[in-house]
């Protein structure tokens, strides 16, 4: 029997080396939550479990996931299928965590997925990927033709009289389908532009169907809970957090990765101790801690305890974890500007503020980038943060856009003014 | 899309692919991503004709089929070269130098965003974050990921693509 593992989600994971076939997964105890759990436990007292553990969403809102499952009617009050939809859609710049786990530890995520479904008597999982993940997609439908072929997914799973069917839908592109219900819609066909919520999809998700969208790192937490206990889990974490993380950082930092630690390790230690620290030459002004979406976090504030409360009072989010360092060489209106082109060029279209707003904020820092922008510009570009913020339009990706330039404007004024008086980019 | 462009029509082992891909879904339309997919796959890109015939056996329109196609950016509605090359421009790949490498093959294959090769090996189109921040900058050529690209990588990976051109 292997230890009690402090790191669970990367425990098995080789870099660089092939994942576990089934046979491996199996002999590091794999598969033992599901053969102790299918037919043996109750699936409410599954989700009662996991919403003891206190694990919470990893697709960046960190929404209590237990809570989110009890949310799910249950199966008298709703016959019919029902779902679990893996969202892997990873496309956030500056988040490559779920390639991690999906290419490292397919069986991770296909134990998971069986354990889920069963708390949840879901009778159908689809694992959203997006289409350029080949490696993951190829792993994953490898690791579920052995699962299937060892009758751990299929009709009458271990002789428990539950039946679960599991399969990889690679997507065609557009981040827009990483958000939940877009998701749905491109899953069943159609463009991939959201649906109001409520109702949430845990009510009337896939065809109509009660459907619970999870992340991809939230779904392999769950055989190790399962394993070992609500306690064990939140005994993981420091600060008061609880659980493991899969931090990461990029941009001019020595080794760029991706690190599995506690929950509530402090940015410095991730990027200092783990990451390295900054490559020779380069000084860090600020991290985005947790994709694109999320405001800037200054150098100053570096020690603080990477959980979704502590990123908030520092007026940032946690997001999916993985960190983006902008670098004294790098020019901060240049940064916001490449992140304001990603955003409008995703916009799915579907609301006027985002659609017209957002290419607007991108041609309006372009210009003050190259030296052309006006002294009015600020003004309207903060106008702009108001205007496409929260609730302002239909879905969180225009107010996701808006975190990074309303915190840059916030902590970088100068530097913006700068541009407009010199008529030039200071860094170039 | 120009006539020259036609396409042959499905033949019976492409028919019985995309009847497989709808057994898959409760509804044929679910089916409609990895269809488009496949016979992109074998096609290279989705013809009208391919289009129309595609939107038929999933029992759609094909303004249905197309409202789909052309809202997603790894659906090509219009030739492409023999390999995509999809070059990050997401903020870590930025940072660490992306702009000059397109600057690079531009000069090398005379290529800028959205456009082909004279010899039809390449095009180059826009990418968001490929989830590889790690290796920035980082670009797919075909269904290679390449991490950690420099000129030098460039030049390498382009380079049987120069050697052929007299
Ligand atoms: N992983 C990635 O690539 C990306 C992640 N994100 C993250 O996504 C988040 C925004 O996504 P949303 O789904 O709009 O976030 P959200 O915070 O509204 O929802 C998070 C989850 O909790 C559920 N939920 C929230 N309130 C609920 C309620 N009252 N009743 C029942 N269920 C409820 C939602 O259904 C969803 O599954 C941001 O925090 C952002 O960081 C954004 C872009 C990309
Ligand atoms: C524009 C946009 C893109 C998103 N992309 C992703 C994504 O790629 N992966 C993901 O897990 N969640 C993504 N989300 C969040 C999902 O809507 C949803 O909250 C999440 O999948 C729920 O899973 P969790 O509770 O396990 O975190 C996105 C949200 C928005 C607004
Ligand atoms: S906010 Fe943007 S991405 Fe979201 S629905 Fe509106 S147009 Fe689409
Ligand atoms: S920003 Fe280029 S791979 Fe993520």
């Amino acid at each position: 029997m292997s230890a009690i593992p402090r790191l669970p989600l990367t425990r098995n994971i080789r870099r660089g080396a092939a994942p576990f076939s089934r046979a491996e997964y199996e002999q590091a105890d794999g598969y033992l939550a599901v053969r102790d759990t299918l037919g043996k436990v109750e699936p409410a007292s599954l989700i009662a479990l996991i919403a003891a553990s206190g694990l919470g969403g990893c697709g960046g809102g960190g929404f209590p996931t237990g809570r989110k499952w009890q949310l799910m009617p249950g199966k008298d009050q709703r016959p019919g299928p029902r779902y679990l939809l893996i969202n892997a859609d990873e496309m956030e710049p500056g988040t490559f965590k779920d390639r991690l786990l999906l290419e490292g530890d397919p069986h991770q995520m296909i134990e998971g997925i069986i354990l889920s479904a069963y708390a949840l008597q879901a009778d159908h999982a689809y694992i959203f990927v997006r289409g350029e993940y080949l490696t993951a997609i190829e792993r994953l439908n490898h690791a579920i033709a052995e699962a299937e072929a060892a009758g751990l997914i299929g009709e009458n799973i271990l002789g428990s009289g539950f039946d679960l069917s599991v399969q990889v839908h690679g997507g065609a592109g557009r981040y827009i389908c990483g958000e939940e219900t877009a998701l749905l819609n491109s899953l069943e066909g159609r463009r991939a532009i959201p649906r109001s919520k409520p109702p949430f999809p845990q009510v009337n998700g896939l065809w109509g169907c009660p459907t619970i969208v999870n992340n991809v790192e939230t779904i392999c937490n769950v055989p190790h809970i399962v394993r070992y206990g609500a306690d064990w889990y939140r005994g993981l974490g420091v600060n008061g957090a609880l659980g493991t993380k899969i931090y990461g950082v990029s941009g001019r930092v020595r080794n760029p990765g991706t690190f599995e630690l506690p929950m509530g390790t402090p940015m410095r230690d991730m990027i200092e101790d783990h990451a390295g620290g900054m490559k020779d030459g380069y000084r860090l002004t600020a991290v985005l801690p947790g994709g694109a979406s999320t405001a800037f976090l200054m150098a100053e504030n570096l020690d603080v305890p990477m959980t979704f409360a502590d990123m908030a009072k520092h007026g940032t989010r946690l997001g999916t974890g993985t960190a983006i360092v902008l670098d004294d060489k790098t020019c901060p209106v240049g940064f916001i500007a490449n992140l304001q082109q990603f955003f409008a060029r995703e916009s799915c279209g579907w609301c006027a503020p985002c659609r017209d707003g957002l290419p607007w904020v991108e041609r309006t820092l372009k210009s003050i980038e190259a030296g052309e922008g006006r002294a009015t510009d600020l003004d309207l570009l903060l106008e702009m943060t108001g205007n496409l913020g929260p609730g302002r339009t239909f879905c969180a990706l225009a107010p996701g856009a808006m975190a990074s330039l309303q915190s840059g404007l916030q902590y970088f004024g100068p530097v913006f003014e700068q541009h407009i008086a010199t008529k030039a980019c200071p860094w170039t | 899309m120009s006539i020259v462009e036609r396409q042959p029509p499905l033949d019976a082992t492409e028919r019985a692919a995309i009847a497989e891909l709808i057994a898959h879904y409760p509804t044929a339309r679910a089916a409609a991503i990895d269809s488009l997919k496949y016979v992109q796959q074998r096609r290279r890109y989705v013809s009208d004709g391919t289009l129309h015939e595609v939107a038929h056996l999933l029992g759609m329109s094909a303004a249905e089929l197309d409202e789909v196609a052309t809202f997603y950016n790894l659906i090509y509605r219009k030739p492409v070269g023999e390999k995509v090359i999809l070059l990050c421009d997401s903020i870590s790949c930025w940072i660490t130098g992306r702009d000059q490498l397109a600057a690079h093959i531009h000069q090398r294959l005379g290529i800028r965003q959205g456009e082909t090769t004279a010899d039809g090996r390449f095009t180059l189109l826009p990418i968001v974050c490929l989830g590889d921040c790690d290796h920035a900058p980082v670009m797919m050529v075909g269904d290679t990921l390449h991490g950690n690209v420099d000129t030098a990588a460039l030049d390498a990976i382009f380079q049987p693509a120069e050697s052929d051109t007299p």
